[in-house]
């Protein structure tokens, strides 16, 4: 079994923001807030380290200032080490090249870190997938295979949408891909990438300079899908619950996913948990005549009027007679009295004034942004 | 090592049983025992110094220490993880001259002058891990410095018919202490010490010794240093206190005081964010209210999953409450599972414990005729209350019923 101390985590913090912009207008994908407390970064973060990895590096781009002040010197993950631990990779802008078009760019930027780091294997992956992921048999498979990219993906059925947004692969019976399909115009069941990939620490620094001097910036088109038949090319199925957010509608349902105590137990296993920023926040407190039902919490909320079927971000304020029902409340919002939120996304700091009614549905959810005052 | 001077250093003295909460004590130090849904009592000074500036802090602990200093660790929650300073815990020692436990709370900081000498502190600040309540010592300190004083001793204004349960200080107009009864039996003043000093060190440093070479002496603060000090005359003034400060010393007041975060009357705002308390945090998911959830008047911490009736009262991190569960004007403490039916009125239930199926812990007052039967009734941590187990009020359960 690979031993997880020689594994490098890498994780992408502003892959797929065209996807979700609303969220990422102020902030990085990495950085969006998500289940009460978390940043999306906190779930690849923690599964990495619940994992066993020690080391990993952060690829920034822009917006990266949240992501900054949340991830900190990783002391929350444990990763505040003297030999290792967390560190966030802000653009390399060279020469001549700006910032990175795509991932084999903003790997090249990595390149020392990354060869410094002296690992045998990299695990990279997004800040878009919800999920607690063991990796560990992952880097297994990689290795008994000796394969040179294994791919993790996921069997899902997914409407045309979704699919136009993901990168979908055919694998065979020993698992090999051949073939892989970018943002398709298909629907129903498909294996979706996870866009999480294992590869040899030596492989990848190859085919970053190889790319480099060719040119190439995009880790799917060019060498997934261009030189597929060059490499041994692995696909992983990962099995258990994940949610890829690629709209604001896929937020919002693996936002309410999370009031599934199954999905949440899951996710929120207490023997790997998903760690976050500690805010210092007094417990909930819950007045006279509220009533909440179905929903989770964060510290430091103030309810005082009906919540249903809702997820409320640390220090909301839910007014006198105000009904919050199927929404999202993030962080510091206040929902005056007699107003009413539903089906509908705040995100931080939003105040929504006395007796107005605020109505979204499921599939369109009403999302108020930052600061904003309805 | 090279140790930069720090102008103050503040002691806290941790290693007290707090015998009078009984089974909640019984496997840790009063320090640790939880408080306010998330925090232990030795948050309050901990981040009290560090709000006050304080970054160096030696924890005295004696008594049952292990949960106290896992808690504590390196200090980080409450960013005392420091280059120079920050906190350590600073159990009793062999010397080359025999075995010596902490025999007063003078002779723990007198056997760790060593500690305090390293940072060659101007002034010192003694803290006890027993109190509930937001100081700014700077200011304590300010005023000592102001009033060029050798001790400063925090006093609070009690009511006089409670005043025969304090240290009571009688000090003049401005402020200078004249005189000092240990729970005197007619106090000539209602000025009670919070059990709060500052120093100047090597005063202090001064009667430490000479109190440890008395062999009658007991070695303590209010019995001997204070006395000894004002007897020679030495400049001691008393600092007034008006804020929100409780003493949790006994069940009774430890139930009292977590009431109090839920009444919004009382001078004490966890949530204030200039003046934040800080934890160890546990990790936790956030707390689910679950579809047959009733939750009022209550404090509910993270990792919760309440699916039974809650009216005021406070459920510490990880707390399960069933279906059909009713829990009242009690405090559960961490991790804590109360099964479906289970009745909790009036109580404090401890961590780790589990209380069975329509099980009946405490009882409402107004259903007790003699007003002398009735109390909170308290299981300690790590207890199993069988199904349909009935704990009276007054109960103090701290093995498996």
């Amino acid at each position: 079994m690979a031993s997880m101390a020689n594994v490098l985590g890498l994780i992408f913090a502003n892959m797929h923001e065209q996807l979700l912009p609303e969220l990422t207008k102020t902030r990085a994908m990495a950085s969006v807030p998500f289940g009460c407390k978390y940043r999306l970064v906190d779930f690849p973060l923690s599964s990495m380290v619940n994992s066993g990895i020690t080391q990993v590096g952060i690829i920034t781009k822009q917006n990266y200032y949240s992501l900054m002040t949340h991830l900190g010197m990783g002391s929350e993950w444990d990763l505040a080490r003297k030999n290792g631990g967390l560190h966030i990779l802000p653009p390399y802008g060279r020469e001549g090249t700006g910032i990175y078009r795509g991932r084999l760019e903003a790997l090249a930027g990595a390149l020392q870190f990354i060869n410094e780091s002296n690992a045998d294997y990299v695990v990279m992956t997004d800040a878009n997938v919800v999920a607690n992921i063991d990796l560990r048999p992952i880097v297994d498979f990689h290795e008994k295979n000796d394969a040179d990219i294994t791919c993790v993906y996921g069997n899902v059925v997914y409407p045309v949408e979704r699919a136009q947004a993901q990168t979908v692969i055919e694998v065979d019976g020993n698992n090999t891909v051949y073939d892989v399909l970018a943002r398709p115009t298909m629907s129903g069941e498909m294996n979706v990438l996870m866009n999480i990939y294992v590869m040899k620490r030596t492989f990848l620094e190859e085919l970053i300079r190889e790319s480099e001097c060719r040119s190439l910036y995009s880790f799917e088109t060019d060498i997934l899908q261009h030189k597929l038949k060059d490499y041994k090319v692995m696909g992983y199925k990962y099995d258990r619950y994940f949610e890829i957010i690629d709209s604001m509608k896929t937020y919002y349902k693996a936002t309410m996913d999370m009031m599934n105590r199954t999905v949440s137990k899951e996710v929120f296993a207490l023997a790997t948990p998903i760690y976050t920023k500690v805010h210092d926040v007094a417990p909930a407190k819950y007045g006279i005549d509220c009533s909440v039902k179905s929903s989770i919490i964060a510290d430091g909320c103030i309810i005082d009027g009906v919540v249903e079927n809702s997820v409320l971000f640390r220090g909301v304020k839910i007014g006198k007679g105000a009904v919050v029902k199927n929404s999202i409340v993030m962080a510091g919002t206040v929902i005056e009295e007699k107003a009413s939120f539903i089906d509908a996304v705040a995100d931080k700091n939003v105040t929504v004034t006395k007796n107005r009614v605020i109505t979204g549905s499921a599939d369109f959810p009403v999302y108020i942004n930052k600061g904003g005052v309805v | 090592m090279n140790h930069i001077k720090k102008e103050c250093v503040a002691m806290l003295l941790a290693g007290g049983q707090g015998s009078r909460l009984y089974a909640l004590t019984q496997d840790m130090a009063k320090p640790a025992v939880p408080y306010g849904g998330k925090y232990r009592i030795i948050d309050f000074p901990l981040s009290n110094c560090v709000n006050s500036g304080i970054d160096t802090v030696g924890v005295l602990t004696q008594y049952q220490p292990l949960v106290l200093n896992e808690y504590i660790g390196n200090g980080q929650p409450w960013g005392l993880d420091r280059a120079h300073g920050g906190v350590h815990v600073l159990p009793p020692y062999e010397t080359a001259s025999g075995k010596a436990w902490y025999s007063g709370t003078a002779n723990a900081i007198y056997q760790n002058i060593g500690f305090v000498d390293r940072y060659d502190p101007d002034y010192v600040v003694i803290l006890s891990g027993d109190h509930i309540y937001k100081m700014d010592y700077a200011k304590m300190v300010d005023f000592h410095k102001e009033h060029n004083a050798d001790a400063t001793i925090a006093v609070l204004e009690v009511p006089w018919e409670e005043a025969p349960r304090f240290g009571i200080m009688t000090a003049d107009a401005d402020g200078t202490i004249t005189e000092f009864a240990e729970k005197p039996k007619e106090p000539k003043s209602n000025l009670a010490s919070m059990g709060i000093y500052v120093f100047s060190w090597q005063k202090l440093r001064k009667y430490l010794i000479e109190n440890e070479q008395d062999e009658t002496a007991t070695k303590d603060f209010g019995k001997n240093i204070i006395p000894a000090m004002l007897g020679n005359n030495e400049k001691m003034v008393a600092y007034h206190f008006d804020g929100y400060w409780k003493d949790v010393g006994t069940i009774d007041s430890l139930w009292e005081a977590n009431m109090d975060v839920l009444d919004p009357n009382v001078p004490l705002d966890l949530l204030d964010d200039s003046w934040k308390i800080y934890s160890r945090n546990p990790v936790m998911p956030p707390h689910f209210a679950g579809p047959q959830s009733r939750i009022e008047n209550s404090m509910i911490a993270e990792g919760c999953e309440v699916n039974g009736m809650i009216d005021f009262s406070v459920l510490f991190a990880g707390v399960t409450v069933e279906e059909g569960a009713i829990v009242r004007d009690s405090i559960v403490m961490p991790n804590t599972v109360i099964k479906k039916g289970a009745v909790i009125e009036y109580a404090i239930v401890g961590e780790n414990c589990i209380i069975g199926e329509e099980a009946h812990i405490g009882e409402r007052p107004e259903l007790i005729e003699n007003k002398d039967e009735w109390g909170v009734a308290v299981i300690g941590h790590n207890v199993k209350v069988s199904d349909k187990a009935v704990a009276p009020p007054k109960a103090m359960i701290s093995k498996d019923i």
